[in-house]
């Protein structure tokens, strides 16, 4: 009996800042439909800085009080600051763009955090008065835990209050239900986000400095809860306070619950209930199904055109120097070192997993968060083999794209039915389950510590696997390219532009997506495969989120509506990681640096093109402007 | 003449609104019929039943003599329905031509060929099709950047390009200039009593209705009140009340 | 398509101009390779680099070797695998170092050992606890230095097996290889030692996402007479807390792998769990073989105080250090065969490469915790010295093929 109430008060309370961060970060997404990945960063710096104040003038009940506020209000305003330097600049960019540029700021948070904090994991004191254990049946139960289980709902309250019996709030929320609303608002939009990322912000800080007594500060706090809060924000519906309320207490409870009856069932159990509410309930517990402006393209991207000579000689160019490349690599050794050999290796399988995700993304419109799936799917379908059976590299690397185009066959045919975030985040959750699957599986897929030691033949010399790179990406970029032209091509993009339409001409666009969803699995499994048989060692870490995120980044960095966008995006995004890799703040230079590039180019580094100095040096056609 | 699509009690509710409730009616193959009504008077979602957009609480769709009721909007189509939208449905990231390319590769079922360039597939049906309603020379802008009245221009060509035993209309004239209106019917009328479609279409443009529509059906509230040659519905007082009472004037023609 | 494939020249030209020029200044050095996780984990791995700066420069400072100075050149490899094969392959066809050493993340060191087994390459791993990198997965060019979780766990399993009272166990462990190892090596051990021990409940919480509170209460439920923890870090914290606050550990023996580390007691400060029983590095104390010296080296470099990860990279650069003497080559194969038996000195006491399985014999301070002027301590330790904590030869042998 105590033993159950405790348990129960004991989700709820661990539901609280959960619920705060969710709901910041949804209220930011309803308004701006910004994806904010700093949402995690924001988390993080409410907690250090929440230490921080506590630790200057937390003594007192009251003065702890006041410390945790000051740490969420400061968070606020960095919030502000990051709006107003930043997202305000690119809200017009294409849909999603806008996340690289809180990816940016993500690097740039860890580096100054540990500058500011150091390296060291900080514990936080208790809070005075309610640092000791109350009795319930016997079953103590920490004093904060009531506070926190008290907090949650006096936040929701709040903000109910804010939303439903202020000018203000009644402005988000129909912000939040109809986009041309927003536009309608003119001048007012600019403060209307100023000050919604202001209110998400903060949140955020509230919900980091509040979790300080149940732990502390350290800097992997910010990717350990982003992934969680989005989760709470989707099962409990884009928008909605009350769904991430209920949402974060179901996910709270289920976690409590569920590590008694399967202990072994911390790591999935919310992307488990994640793709069950979302395959049954596609819009999330109380959430609204989105508005037909809010999933499709608001602005058409430009015809697709054959590539232009310019470019083509460019292509070819660079073509013709990475088949050059080894033999001028010996030729000049001073110039060209033999690293440089696998530096290009390496861009060039991830500029196939970009080719990959970008099938979908930008011709399919369809944004995976959990393409890692596929490309550890065919790494791990490859491995296994080997492993196993110990099949030939002739044959277990073939068998990469079967496997991985199985699995998003079977992902796929879920993910289909959902569009815009929703789609992402089933995406997200099945890759996290397949991720959890290769993580624990251990007798078979050898857990954590991966799988080592899976070498090509003996034929296969690092030059045969180099051309066989370059060939295999080449290949895949050209078929994906000519996919796109083709009449298949043509369908999908259809169903991105106008499912209405699509619909109404005799096109099965779910089927169609479905088959690019699986098309896009196989190439990324040959990325995978690419990768295994270079680095000789596949281990969960090839399917966990920051992959699929690579993925994602290099894809928007290099442009989304351009079909050289992968290509590029994958070359600069590695060639940056390399340029920056031997310096210990590689993260803050490669967080400043995607900022100043989405700045300076908010179509992409591809995108460039479509510029109008891209058009005068001739690498795109010249446009006509939207009439 | 033979009736090519009949309508039978079909009704439709959406939550507490009666959107549509107990219409009856059919289509002769070369008819041109109209279906007019205020604001919110249950047009588009008839056609959103018609087409398999909606399912009906009641009634039944026959096409020739076989119900298409349950059927998906794009087997709809295959049985030769096509369909205009109120706000126009087109590839804004497609040209012109490649709009129209890609329902005749659709209706040709070579729409999952993977190799071929699309681009190079049936561009005379395409630009024949073009042809018809004047757009020829606007065939490699991008839909994107096209006027409004030049947009639902190619939904007629799109909507055409499967040979269509049936076309609804939505408001097909909706936001052109009141010339471009007249002509644009006067094409539809041309053409479908050349191919013997029968067009059912919806217009607020009285003009545009009592011009070219053989028989007009007015939906009020969800239901019929009155269907006729052009003259007996001009004349009924009911119509003439539901118009004026609803505030819409008559013969005025923004959507 | 491609515009900034021209990047790809520019950039790779650009690039291998930087190190071409970089490559040709370092003939008269002998570079070594470190690769570890300095962003990821920057807690543990910044104090492994300082005690091998540290090392490197008394090496140098007393003349270096084969007359030429080290040089350590140190890699991120944000705790990926395939990371750290790059960087190791940067390192080697860039940089031109003669070894690669480091590593934190058992799944980045055995990654970066099966490269190095294929390139036939020198790895020295220093931290990575996974008893696979030397046993089931062991091969001729990867040593360890570092105790493995085997080792270290059955020293604790030794030492709780004393404990008549402590028979029905508890376990809660990250959910991962190392969790799942150092579990079950523990509890193969004692069930050795003690066959009337029961294991009961066992709790996986996420690395680095722990919902302490559940966990207690889970745990709680079981009514163990003892808990084996495998938690540390952030994890460590938030159960330290929760099951102090909920009466967890109360008359209960607590057991700690590596929760005497002061990477992992020290943030604790005065909340810091007492009397639980531990391996960890009590280098406040440790008076033999200079260790004292070594502390006052390192804190008048580094004005910091050492952490295991420290001594740990320190020993780790006298091992290559004692390595190119024995070798005075700087050839893959001899370098491999000194390896091989190599015994040198170490603030931590004398080890040896285990030519059988190339395990270092370093071993590890089990003591009791305590709180001293509000900071956890290890009180009564002892160090034990690894050799005796290896399975038999022919077991090695049985695991290695
Ligand atoms: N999806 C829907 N959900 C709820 N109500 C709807 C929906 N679609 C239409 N309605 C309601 O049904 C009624 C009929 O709408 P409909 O769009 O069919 O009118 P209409 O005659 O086409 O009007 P208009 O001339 O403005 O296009 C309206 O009251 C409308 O609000
Ligand atoms: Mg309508």
């Amino acid at each position: 009996m105590g033993e159950l109430i405790v348990t129960i008060l004991t989700g709820l309370s661990s539901a609280a800042s959960l619920f705060l961060v969710a709901a910041g970060l949804s209220i930011i997404f309803g308004v701006t439909r910004i994806v904010n990945f700093a949402h995690g960063s924001f988390y993080m710096l409410g907690a250090f800085i929440g230490y921080t104040m506590v630790q200057a003038i937390g003594g007192t009940i009251v003065s702890y009080w006041v410390a945790v506020l000051i740490a969420a209000l400061v968070v606020g305003l960095i919030g502000v600051l990051m709006e107003i330097l930043l997202l305000r600049r690119i809200y017009h960019a294409p849909e999603l763009f806008q996340l690289i540029a809180t990816f940016g700021v993500i690097l740039v948070i860890q580096d100054v955090a540990k500058e500011i904090w150091g390296n060291e994991d900080i514990v936080s004191p208790r809070a005075p008065g309610l640092d000791g254990a109350v009795e319930i049946f016997g079953q103590r139960l920490p004093e904060y835990d009531l506070a926190l289980i008290a907090i949650a709902p006096m936040v929701l309250i709040g903000l109910r209050l804010l939303f439903y019996k202020t000018r203000w709030g009644t402005l988000v929320r129909a912000a939040t239900q109809d986009r041309q609303m927003v536009a309608a608002l003119g001048v007012n939009q600019r403060w209307l986000f100023t000050g919604v990322v202001f209110l998400g912000s903060l949140l955020a800080g509230l919900g980091g400095a509040v979790q300080l007594p149940k732990g502390g500060a350290d800097l992997l706090m910010d990717f350990g809860i982003i992934a969680e809060a989005f989760v709470v924000v989707v099962v409990g519906g884009m928008g909605s306070l009350g769904g991430a309320f209920l949402a974060a207490i179901l996910i709270g409870l289920l976690n409590v619950f569920g590590i008694q009856i399967f202990p072994n069932s911390t790591l999935v159990m919310m992307f488990l209930v994640m793709a069950v509410v979302l395959v049954f309930r596609p819009w999330g517990l109380l959430g609204k199904p989105e508005t037909p402006a809010a999933t499709g393209t608001e602005i058409p991207n430009e015809p697709l055109r054959p590539a232009v000579p310019m470019v083509k000689v460019l292509a070819g160019l660079v073509l013709a120097f990475l088949i050059a490349l080894p033999l001028l690599q010996e030729l000049f050794p001073t110039v060209l070192d033999p690293f440089v050999i696998v530096q290009a290796n390496e861009i060039l399988f991830f500029v196939l997993f970009a080719a990959a995700l970008h099938f979908i993304m930008g011709p399919g419109g369809m944004v995976s968060f959990g393409h890692a799936a596929f490309f550890g799917g065919g790494a791990y379908t490859s491995a296994l083999l080997v492993f196993h059976f110990g099949l030939p590299f002739e044959l277990a690397f073939p068998a990469a794209p079967i496997g991985a185009a199985l699995l998003a066959l079977i992902i796929g045919w879920f993910c289909v039915r959902l569009t815009g975030v929703y789609f992402a985040m089933l995406t997200l959750a099945f890759a996290q389950i397949a991720w959890s699957i290769v993580f624990q599986w251990t007798e078979v897929t050898e857990g954590d510590d991966g799988i080592n030691s899976i070498w090509p033949s003996d034929w296969v010399t690092p030059l045969v696997l180099y051309y066989l790179t370059l060939g295999l990406t080449v290949a895949g970029v050209l078929l994906i390219r000519r996919i796109v032209f083709s009449p298949f091509g043509y369908a999908l993009r259809a169903g991105r532009d106008s499912p209405l339409r699509s619909e109404a001409i005799g096109i099965n666009i779910r089927r169609q997506q479905w088959f690019a969803f699986t098309i896009s699995g196989a190439f990324a499994g040959v990325a995978g495969a690419l990768f295994l048989y270079t680095k000789g060692s596949i281990a969960p870490t090839s399917m966990e989120i920051a992959r699929s995120f690579d993925a994602l980044l290099m894809t928007l960095l290099g442009g989304v509506e351009a079909l050289a966008g992968p290509v590029v995006g994958a070359a600069a995004f590695k060639l940056l990681e390399d340029l920056f890799a031997a310096s210990e703040y590689w993260r803050g230079l490669m967080g400043i640096t995607i900022i100043a590039l989405v700045l300076l180019l908010p179509k992409g580094v591809a995108g460039f093109a479509q510029t109008g100095v891209g058009r005068r040096l001739g690498l795109s056609r010249a446009e006509e402007v939207r009439a | 003449m033979s009736t090519v699509l009949s309508v039978q009690n079909l009704s439709k509710a959406f939550g507490g609104v009666q959107a549509v409730e107990d219409v009856t009616f059919a289509v002769d193959a070369g008819e041109m019929r109209a279906l007019i009504g205020p604001n919110g008077a249950g047009k588009t979602t008839c056609f959103n039943m018609l087409n398999g957009q909606l399912k009906p609480d009641s009634g039944d769709v026959l096409l020739g003599n076989r119900s298409i009721l349950g059927l998906p909007p794009r087997e709809v189509w295959r049985r030769g329905v096509g369909r205009t939208f109120q706000i126009t449905a087109t590839y804004g990231s497609m040209t012109v031509r490649e709009n129209i390319q890609t329902t005749l590769l659709s209706h040709h079922r070579q729409i999952n060929r993977m190799w071929t360039a699309a681009r190079t597939l049936f561009v005379d049906e395409a630009m024949a099709l073009l042809e018809q309603v004047g757009m020829v020379n606007q065939y490699d802008r991008a839909c994107g950047v096209l006027a409004y009245g030049d947009l639902k221009r190619v939904e007629l060509a799109v909507a055409l390009a499967n040979d269509p035993q049936v076309l609804l209309m939505d408001e097909p004239t909706a936001g052109m200039a009141p010339r471009e209106r007249v002509d644009l019917m006067a094409l539809t009328a041309e053409i479908a009593s050349a191919r013997n479609i029968a067009v059912l279409f919806t217009e607020h443009d009285m003009d545009v209705v009592f011009a070219h529509a053989h028989r007009i059906m007015v939906l009020d509230r969800g239901r019929l009140i009155a269907e006729g040659a052009p003259n007996d519905v001009r004349n009924n007082e009911m119509v003439q009340e539901v118009y004026l009472g609803s505030g819409a004037v008559h013969g005025v023609g923004s959507a | 398509m491609k515009i900034v494939k021209t990047h790809l020249l520019t950039a790779g030209i650009a690039v291998g101009l930087v190190a071409g020029a970089a490559g040709s200044a370092g003939a008269q050095t002998i570079k070594i390779g470190d690769i570890n996780s300095y962003t990821r984990l920057p807690g543990h791995t910044v104090p492994y680099r300082r005690g091998a700066v540290l090392a490197i420069e008394q090496i140098n400072k007393s003349g270096g070797v084969m007359g030429k100075k080290l040089e350590l050149i140190s890699r991120d490899d944000k705790g990926k695998p395939g990371e750290a094969v790059k960087v190791a392959q940067e390192l080697f066809l860039r940089e031109k170092v003669v070894l690669v050493s480091g590593s934190l993340f058992s799944h980045v060191g055995l990654a970066i050992s099966a490269w190095a087994k294929r390139n036939k390459r020198l790895y020295i791993a220093a931290e990575p606890l996974a008893d696979a990198l030397v046993w089931s997965r062991g091969n001729k060019y990867t040593f360890r230095l570092r105790p493995s979780t085997y080792m270290q766990a059955a020293m604790l399993a030794a030492e709780a097996a004393k404990i008549k009272k402590a028979k029905r166990w508890a376990p809660i462990a990250p959910n991962y290889a190392y969790g799942k190892d150092a579990v079950a090596a523990f509890q193969k051990v004692l069930k050795k030692l003690r066959p009337d021990v029961t294991f009961v409940g066992a709790q996986w919480p996420g690395l680095f996402k722990i919902d302490a509170g559940a966990e207690v209460q889970a745990l709680a439920k079981a009514k163990p007479d003892a808990i084996y923890n495998v938690t540390f870090g952030s994890d460590l914290a938030k159960f330290v807390r929760e099951g102090k606050l909920r009466g967890l550990f109360k008359g209960r023996l607590v057991v700690g792998l590596l929760t005497g580390e002061p990477e992992y007691l020290d943030p604790l400060k005065g909340e810091a769990p007492e009397g639980w029983l531990v391996t960890g590095y009590p280098w406040y104390e440790i008076k033999a073989n200079d260790h004292a010296t070594f502390v006052r080296d390192y804190q008048a470099r580094w004005k910091d105080y050492p952490r295991i990860g420290s001594i740990v990279g320190y020993n780790t650069m006298l091992a290559i250090h004692a390595m190119l003497k024995k070798a005075s080559s700087t050839d893959t194969e001899k370098m491999v065969a000194a390896m091989r038996g190599l015994k040198f000195k170490t603030p931590s006491g004398p080890i040896m490469f285990r030519a059988i399985d190339h395990q270092s014999t370093m071993g590890a301070w089990v003591g009791w915790t305590k709180l001293v002027n509000g900071k956890g301590k290890m009180i009564n330790w002892k160090y034990l010295d690894g050799a005796g904590y290896l399975p038999s030869d022919a077991e090695v042998r049985k695991m290695r093929k």
